[in-house]
């Protein structure tokens, strides 16, 4: 597999990374590399292999569906870049 | 300042020294080494000396433990409130933790004095710790040699006598591969020991926590403190405390070591072997047997770790997008514009390879041949693992093929690096403990260190190994002179 630059170019557009036109060279050359060492994995048979998600191969425990936290919306605002009235604020979405 | 945590700590309930006297201590040794070195991003001496004096107050009240006053460093991914936790991005370089990492409430709680912040590779992604945003790391042993990462500044922090010890974490060998290079004790423990929350997340299922210190002795001693459920971190395992102390002094006559085959192959360097045969050859002495194991999946755990690592920090890292905390551009358009300028601006060209390889791997069309494919790689890792657990109580064997390299060395291969962490990413793949004790020394002159691979929650047994090693051998004892 070798990826294009458009295919660089989308897997930045998915990744919300802005990567400039004269970026995509240098890139995509080390994207191709770890693909390429990615790769080796394809020559083992996984058939019937149950994949393994988690090492203790344990399930997660559930909680009481009840609040713990307890409100510090100041606190947590004061390191946000924009907020207004307790409201974060972000460029307009829609018109 | 050659002062162990467990020595500090008995000086300090003689009465012999204060915690006040001891944080202005290794203050001032910070003070002198640090532009050196650079182990530590942020220090803040009116910060450490109040809580020196906290402490100081609580041992005369009659109301401290063991290790309160003892002073210690903490890698900058444990949010710690009041301190800013930059985890080596430029992305937080700004932000103060609103809250207190499971782990660093602990440490307070046991009264432990912060002595500052260490340097770290970005986010934890890294095997040399040249991917800080605030600069590399230098080797206390040789300044032209990397620390080893990501938790490098804790390591060169110890090494250089700095702090008696360090919180360090560990998703692919970030505790054992640092500790190796820079010649002290790190234990990463069995995933879900010590609690995640608060600890800046790369790969969820990987990252644990541990302490780096000078001896196995204060790694038991740290990990009391740190280990434990926490119900905030859902992947916490519910196991009653135990005493990782309580095996330290066991004889290891009749101890099984298990040697695979697949760690002293090519690639090893000849003189980490010499050291590690050495090693193997002393804890012979010691009564241990040793058998041949084998792990023939070993060479696969790159792959599987560099599909698996990525994905998971695709998905976590997406976090920072500019809204609720870090750094935001100063010009953007539209909200997809400012996410994606604020991301390409705080985010060092490693941590971006990795979130756009995991975004590929789990993309639409790809998810089966890559990341399904990881996670079945990752079962044979594991049940490799427990064949060999069948034959020998613990596993020995290098922590990386060579002693730490030169700063620079293999910075602008991305693939070369990735190799380097071949004998320590399986462990994290099987969610097993291990640990680095110092070993020796390369033909040039830098440590290398003994792994000890232990099944699950084995930890006691594993660092009672170490602590005979220790008992025995010197090298733990020995400092870089700077």
């Amino acid at each position: 597999m070798s990826l294009t630059h458009e295919d660089v170019a989308r897997i930045a557009k998915l990744a919300r990374i802005k990567v400039s036109g004269a970026e995509i060279e240098a890139v995509g050359a080390d994207l191709n590399r770890i693909f390429g060492l990615i790769e080796k994995m394809n020559a083992v048979d996984t058939d019937g292999i149950e994949p393994m998600a988690h090492p203790q191969d344990v399930s997660l425990r559930l909680r009481d569906d009840a609040v713990t936290a307890s409100n510090r919306r100041d606190a947590f605002q004061a390191v946000a870049p924009q907020v207004e009235a307790g409201l974060y604020l972000v460029p307009k979405v829609i018109e | 300042m050659n002062s162990t945590l467990t020595s500090l700590a008995r000086a300090l309930a003689a009465r012999e020294i204060s915690a006040t006297e001891l944080a202005t201590d290794y203050l001032a040794r910070i003070d002198a080494l640090n532009p050196t070195l650079n182990a530590f991003i942020t220090v803040d001496a009116a910060k450490t000396l109040a809580e020196a004096r906290a402490a100081d107050a609580a041992r005369a009240a009659g109301a401290a433990g063991l290790l309160a006053g003892v002073p210690i460093a903490y890698k900058d991914i444990f949010c710690q409130q009041g301190w800013r936790t930059s985890c080596g991005s430029k992305m937080l370089d700004g932000f103060v933790s609103p809250y207190d990492a499971q782990v660093i409430e602990k440490c307070r709680a046991a009264g432990l004095v912060t002595l500052g912040r260490t340097n770290m590779d970005e986010f934890a992604m890294g095997s040399s710790n040249e991917n800080s945003f605030y600069g590399a790391v230098k080797n206390p042993w040789d300044l032209a040699a990397i620390p080893g990462g990501s938790s490098g500044g804790s390591a060169a922090a110890v090494a250089a006598r700095l702090a008696p010890a360090a919180l360090g974490t560990d998703t692919g060998g970030s505790i054992r591969q640092p500790a190796s290079h820079c010649g002290i004790t790190g234990i990463k423990p069995t995933y879900g020991v010590v609690s995640r929350f608060g600890m800046v997340a790369y790969a969820s299922s990987l990252d644990q926590g541990g302490p780096m210190a000078q001896t196995a002795e204060d790694c038991a001693q740290l990990l009391n403190v740190i280990a434990g459920f926490d119900e905030r971190d859902s992947t916490s395992l519910e196991r009653a405390a135990e005493d990782y102390t309580r095996e330290l002094g066991q004889p290891l006559a009749g101890l099984r070591v298990g040697l695979p085959r697949e760690y002293f192959a090519d690639g090893l360097a000849s003189d980490v072997a010499r050291v590690i045969e050495n090693a193997v050859a002393e804890l012979k002495t010691l009564g241990a047997e040793v058998v041949e194991v084998s792990l023939p999946n070993t060479e696969l755990s790159i792959p599987a770790y560099y599909v698996i690592a990525p994905a998971e920090a695709s998905s976590n890292l997406s976090r920072y997008d500019g809204v609720r905390y870090g750094h935001r551009a100063a010009e953007y358009g539209d909200l997809a514009d400012m996410y994606e300028k604020t991301r390409a601006e705080g985010f060092g060209s490693e941590v971006k390879r990795r979130i756009m390889v995991g975004t590929y791997v789990l993309s639409h069309g790809y998810y089966d041949a890559y990341y399904l494919k990881a996670q079945k790689i990752r079962r044979l890792i594991a049940g490799d693992f427990q064949a060999a657990f069948a034959q020998c109580d613990v596993i020995l064997g290098p922590v990386a093929p060579t002693a730490a390299f030169n700063l620079g060395e293999k910075s602008s291969d991305p693939v070369e690096m990735y190799l380097s962490d071949v004998y320590t990413l399986s462990v994290n793949l099987a969610g097993l403990p291990a640990m680095s004790v110092p070993a020796g020394f390369a033909d040039n002159g830098r440590p290398v260190g003994l792994q000890i691979i232990g099944n699950y929650f084995a930890e006691a047994k594993m660092l009672n190994v170490a602590h005979q090693f220790q008992l025995a051998t010197d090298w733990h004892q020995k400092a870089p002179v700077l």
